[in-house]
């Protein structure tokens, strides 16, 4: 019996070379389908959710229009408890601002990209839609006609 | 000299960390959410703030859809409900009866599907007082744009006999030619005051 029992076996060390492989792959697969972070929330919205939801087609050339009450109480503090528009990584107090916002990220964009612009309006579902009117009257004014009503999944049909 | 030296082979075993790192780098600040939501197009800005042209549309092709301050829904004259704004539209874009209170009927040609009476001019309009809640306002939105969706589907399937989202390019655009979508995003009025 000699033959099996030639010393004591060592287990063999897991090969772990094609461990950062591995990883890499996860990582670039997680580079491709996500994207940054746009900016950070100072209003805090709970969009209203329907059934009839389209994907948004092009992330890139969208802009952003967050509206709702302030999140935290240092900024309710300073912005007060109403209804507040958030432009890019600040709280605005008139809607008249949306319209230089449009006209300056659509000018980041390519010439080709132009026509795909679109503006998503991320609301609180109690928002008023004095607020929305506004913002929509200033986008027409801006001439940034695409506007999508940014909106949750609901599962009931 | 001349023995020739074996190159050490580098050590690697932390590569596995270093992309670890970066990839939880990226987990936290990157956000998968992919963003949905109802598209619309808005319409062009009145040419002179004065002159308003308003388009001239026949009674009974517009569908009247009011919400108050108080989130009221009014279609046309009655008092409704929200599960009530589905059928009424499909009944409105469709007309199937060739009502006269409803958007008449006109022959366009609609790609391979051949002419048809649709009804062409028909406007469906939304409008809300400034205390309305954006939630409600949505919701109507959602069930508008579910009973053009509804509708397509139904003609999908009598026609080609599959839904609207399995057909082709060309049916599609037939279908959508049948069924236009026509939701006016027109500015609100201050109607609400005085209801």
């Amino acid at each position: 019996m000699s033959r099996f029992n030639k010393g004591k076996k060592e287990m063999p060390e897991l090969n772990t070379s094609s461990l950062p492989d591995l990883i890499f792959s996860v990582l670039f697969f997680f580079m491709m389908v996500t994207t940054m972070r746009e900016v950070t929330y100072l209003v805090k919205f709970d969009r209203p959710s329907g059934t009839q939801l389209e994907k948004l087609a092009r992330k890139s050339c969208t802009s952003f229009i967050y509206i709702g009450r302030p999140s935290t109480d240092a900024l309710r503090s300073q912005y007060g408890n109403q209804t507040k528009i958030q432009l890019n990584d600040a709280i605005v107090t008139d809607a008249s601002e949306v319209y230089d916002f449009v006209m300056r990220d659509r000018n980041t964009l390519a010439e080709i990209d132009k026509p795909f612009y679109t503006v998503s309006i991320k609301a609180d579902h109690e928002t008023p839609m004095g607020y929305i009117t506004d913002v929509k009257q200033q986008l027409r004014k801006g001439y940034a006609l695409k506007m999508v009503y940014s909106a949750t999944k609901s599962d009931k049909n | 000299m001349g023995k020739k030296r074996k190159m050490p082979g580098l050590n690697t075993s932390s590569t596995a960390d270093i992309s670890f790192m970066l990839l939880i780098f990226f987990l936290v600040t990157t956000s998968m959410d992919t963003d949905q939501g109802l598209a619309r197009t808005l319409p062009k800005p009145p040419e002179d703030e004065d002159a308003k042209n308003e388009m001239k549309v026949k009674e009974r092709n517009i569908l009247n859809i009011r919400i108050n301050k108080d989130n009221y829904l009014m279609i046309g004259d009655d008092y409704v409900g929200l599960d009530e704004v589905k059928p009424r539209a499909k009944e409105f874009i469709a007309n199937p009866n060739n009502n006269a209170n409803l958007p008449e009927l006109k022959p366009k040609k609609c790609g391979i599907l051949g002419t048809r009476m649709v009804t062409l001019n028909h406007v469906i309009s939304v409008q809300t007082d400034r205390g309305t809640s954006y939630g409600v306002y949505f919701q109507v939105q959602d069930q508008l744009v579910a009973a053009y969706n509804e509708l397509r589907d139904e003609l999908a399937k009598q026609e080609f006999g599959y839904k609207y989202e399995f057909l082709t390019k060309e049916e599609k655009e037939a279908i959508r030619d049948v069924y236009p979508q026509k939701i006016s995003e027109a500015e609100p009025k201050q109607y609400g005051k005085n209801m």
